[in-house]
């Protein structure tokens, strides 16, 4: 199946040997969408990268900004203000509100609900965006954040038009699970589909929603304590079984989480700089070294791993794509189904083609 | 937790035959790690996954690295006697030293079940460049590595031994290369424009020196915006 | 009769019309795109067929699975060289008379990632392009407002005489070749006959 196949989630192929309808061998086949983000930062500067990040997972731009502010931080040793930590964590948020809200869509999409789920929730995406857009300038591709601190400071009009937002969010997401988590084609074709043990998921790497949905608890936002994260009252959900319909429930249960950390951080969000004053943007050579950075982003583990060799450009500018690693186990999960619910599996599992490839 | 250093001890002591050497990282943040060599670092690796004071049981990140051979210059000040018995001259004396390039995978190794935050890391390095690059692989140890080791081989070219199905994973199976080493010259096929990256552009009219307006330069002789049939714009890419 | 005659007419309830007219009219409002999508401008693209910006206003919201039932090709996001093969495929399984939109600037000319080595430097070296919409992403209203300049180069087009329209003309190929996997690059890099790359004379 693919590149071009309607339902694979942008330019994914895969190679499916078939026994009638059940599967005995599936193998993905990457690099259609290898844009050679590794390479081209290595002849840039640390800051003329930030905006590739965004083209990375091009949901969430605004979690992949942070990855990297993170790890140049730790590369130059820069610290945050307390401002623009908060906003981090709300940009962070809403980021994940888009790509769960999305991701369920897109979900339906795969079980055949011909786009009506995405049509509700592209209509709270475009909200959200244009918050972003207001904010940043651009609606996807925000490059919002910096090493040491963020672009803009939001208005307090852009914050009360947010925090209303944020507070009608539950009202979509009632809306939404009334729709679709009793759904009878949902329960048939979702639960027991595409198990996953916790034991395999840790050994391949799995990290994110899929992880916990196989009953993990560890969620970097607990377990790092990444920016102020620690500061928050939030629960992690965890599954039980580890199929795709505790994958769908994860997403939806981590909204409602994320809609809780918002609120309090529109409570709590203080007031000062949002940028660290030593910090250099323009011209910014650490020194010689290493470091790397990671973050609890939407997919899971989003790291950057940067080596400095003292010039301005990286000498070496790795990315940890959550979606390229959360697929190993593809094959493992598809085995013995049908065709049509590697389909759903696929979906469950949440990947954009920029990152898997980058 | 226990640190780098002593981990590296526990190590030495439980596996007497290998070497576990001690990378230091100068910069701000303070990720050390260790370097195993190719023959025990599956050993190790294993060890590590299920002892139980590390439990390094997730592998997040794998990552090639490349450093190509480096001319190093040494400056050593010699005195030279004078033969006609005056005072001894001090000279400056220059040698070159080779130091050979090799490849490099690096392992960032986290705990799930313990929960550690700050990771450990492994280095594994080839012997050079050209022809011995295999280092065993670590996927049998963590499957995570699966990918991302096929990945390397791909752009840098190190054969991970042991590998359940080492293929290339982003570029086409006919590729030649491999693209991320830092020597590799990509093909030279986008038209001279002002782009904030002129240093690609720089180093590719470096690889490429045509007569021709390639890169932008017209040609003597030649009326600009015109195509000499012997010159033309799109010339098939000269491989080095 | 010219064109403020019959708007003449028009005012009097009269509508007079030619074969070419109604047959431009009736293709231009029900452009069938191809279901296709290759990197972030393809989000766009859907949020162009959501409730907000609604594509169907312009008749064009029946995206095909399929390129035999399609007629119009958006390249919606970076085209890389292993893509590349695959894209000409497509378009030469579309049925003529077809058209292609290059959306956004990596289809158009590699866009921010021109200098990668994976990365094809524009959608027109293999395939005819009629519209380009610039942007990184387009917003959903550019693809809007380029899928309205493709209609109105529709309804210009003529079915007959001198200035005949591409696809209804004898020598037009239709189908292209498709590029190898080549041991260091595509082969061709380019197609030919289309592309010619332009060069840009600096001044001494």
């Amino acid at each position: 199946m693919g590149p071009q196949h309607p339902s694979t989630h942008g330019v994914f192929r895969m190679i499916v040997t078939l026994d009638g309808e059940r599967i005995v061998k599936l193998k993905p086949v990457f690099g259609y969408l290898h844009r050679n983000h590794e390479k081209i930062a290595e002849s840039t500067s640390y800051l003329a990268s930030m905006p590739y990040t965004d083209r990375l997972d091009y949901l969430c731009s605004m979690t992949n900004n942070w990855a990297y502010a993170l790890a140049v931080e730790k590369l130059g040793g820069l610290t945050v203000p307390d401002r623009a930590q908060y906003l981090r964590v709300i940009m962070a948020e809403l980021t994940r509100l888009v790509n769960h809200s999305c991701l369920v869509g897109f979900l339906f999409n795969d079980l055949g609900t011909s786009f009506t789920p995405l049509l509700y929730a592209f209509r709270e995406r475009e909200k959200i965006l244009d918050l972003f857009e207001a904010l940043s300038g651009s609606r996807m591709m925000c490059n919002y954040q910096r090493f040491g601190g963020c672009r803009v400071d939001p208005s307090p009009e852009w914050l009360a038009a947010a925090k209303a937002l944020v507070d009608n969010f539950p009202r979509f997401l009632d809306e939404y699970e009334t729709m679709l988590t009793g759904n009878e084609i949902m329960l048939a074709r979702t639960q027991g589909v595409g198990r996953l043990s916790a034991a395999d998921a840790i050994n391949a790497g799995i990290t994110g929603p899929i992880l916990r949905a196989s009953g993990v608890d560890y969620d970097l936002r607990k377990v790092d304590g990444t920016g102020f994260y620690p500061r928050f009252d939030f629960r992690v959900p965890l599954g039980a079984h580890g199929d795709t319909y505790d994958r769908y429930m994860m997403r939806i249960l981590e909204m409602r989480e994320s809609v809780k950390i918002l609120q309090q951080a529109f409570r709590d969000l203080p007031a000062g700089p949002i940028m660290d004053p030593k910090a250099k943007l323009r011209g910014f050579r650490p020194k010689a070294g290493e470091a790397y950075g990671r973050l609890e982003g939407p997919k899971g583990e989003l790291g950057f791993y940067l080596v400095s060799d003292g010039s301005p450009n990286p000498y070496r500018y790795r990315v940890r794509p959550p979606s390229l690693i959360n697929l190993t186990l593809l094959e493992d999960m598809c085995l013995g189904h049908t065709i049509a619910d590697s389909v759903v599996i696929l979906g469950s599992i949440d990947i954009v083609l920029g990152e898997v490839d980058r | 937790m226990e640190s780098l250093e002593q981990l590296r001890d526990r190590l030495l002591t439980r596996f007497p035959a290998a070497k576990v050497e001690l990378v230091l990282n100068p910069g701000a943040s303070p990720e050390h790690s260790l370097l195993l060599e190719a023959a025990s670092a599956r050993e190790i690796a294993l060890f590590l996954r299920d002892d139980p004071f590390v439990k390094l049981d997730y592998c997040s990140n794998v990552t090639g690295l490349d450093w190509p051979d480096k001319e190093i210059i040494e400056t050593k000040k010699v005195s030279v006697p004078d033969p006609a018995g005056g005072p001894a001259k001090v000279v400056e004396e220059k040698t070159k030293r080779l130091q050979p390039g090799y490849l490099e995978a690096v392992y960032h190794l986290y705990s799930m079940a313990l929960k550690s935050t700050a990771p450990v890391i492994l280095r594994l390095r080839t012997v050079n460049r050209s022809d011995q690059v295999t280092l065993p692989s670590l996927t049998p140890v963590w499957r995570s590595a699966d990918f991302q080791e096929r990945e390397i081989y791909d752009l840098y070219g190190i054969i991970f031994e042991g590998h359940p199905d080492l293929r290339r994973l982003l570029m086409w199976d006919g590729f030649k290369d491999h693209p991320m080493r830092k020597d590799y010259v990509a093909p030279d096929d986008f038209e001279w424009e002002p782009t904030p990256h002129g240093v690609v552009h720089e180093r590719a009219k470096a690889h490429y020196p045509l007569p021709g307006d390639r890169l932008g330069q017209t040609p003597a002789g030649q009326q600009p915006g015109t195509v000499s049939p012997a010159n033309p714009t799109t010339q098939p890419e000269a491989k080095p | 009769m010219s064109d403020a005659e019959r708007e003449d007419l028009r005012r009097h309830g009269i509508l007079l019309t030619s074969l070419e007219e109604l047959y431009n009219w009736g293709r231009s409002n029900s452009i069938w795109p191809l279901q296709f999508g290759l990197a972030c401008c393809a989000i766009e693209m859907i949020a162009a067929a959501t409730a907000r910006f609604d594509i169907a206003r312009f008749g064009a919201e029946i995206f095909r699975p399929s390129p035999r039932q399609a007629d119009l090709m958006i390249v919606s996001g970076t085209v890389t060289k292993k893509m590349a093969p695959l894209v000409v495929r497509l378009w030469n399984q579309m049925p003529e008379p077809k058209y292609c939109i290059a959306m956004g600037a990596c289809a158009i000319s590699g866009g921010p990632f021109k200098q990668g080595y994976n990365v094809l430097k524009g959608i027109d070296r293999f395939i005819p392009v009629d519209i380009y919409i610039p942007g990184c992403p387009p917003r959903p209203e550019a693809l809007l407002h380029g899928l309205t300049q493709l209609q109105e180069k529709i309804k210009a087009e003529r079915l007959a005489g001198p200035d005949t329209a591409r696809h209804l003309r004898p020598e037009n190929p239709g189908e292209f070749p498709i590029p190898d996997y080549g041991a260091h690059d595509l082969q061709p890099p380019n197609n030919p006959a289309l592309f010619s790359p332009p060069s840009l004379p600096r001044k001494p």
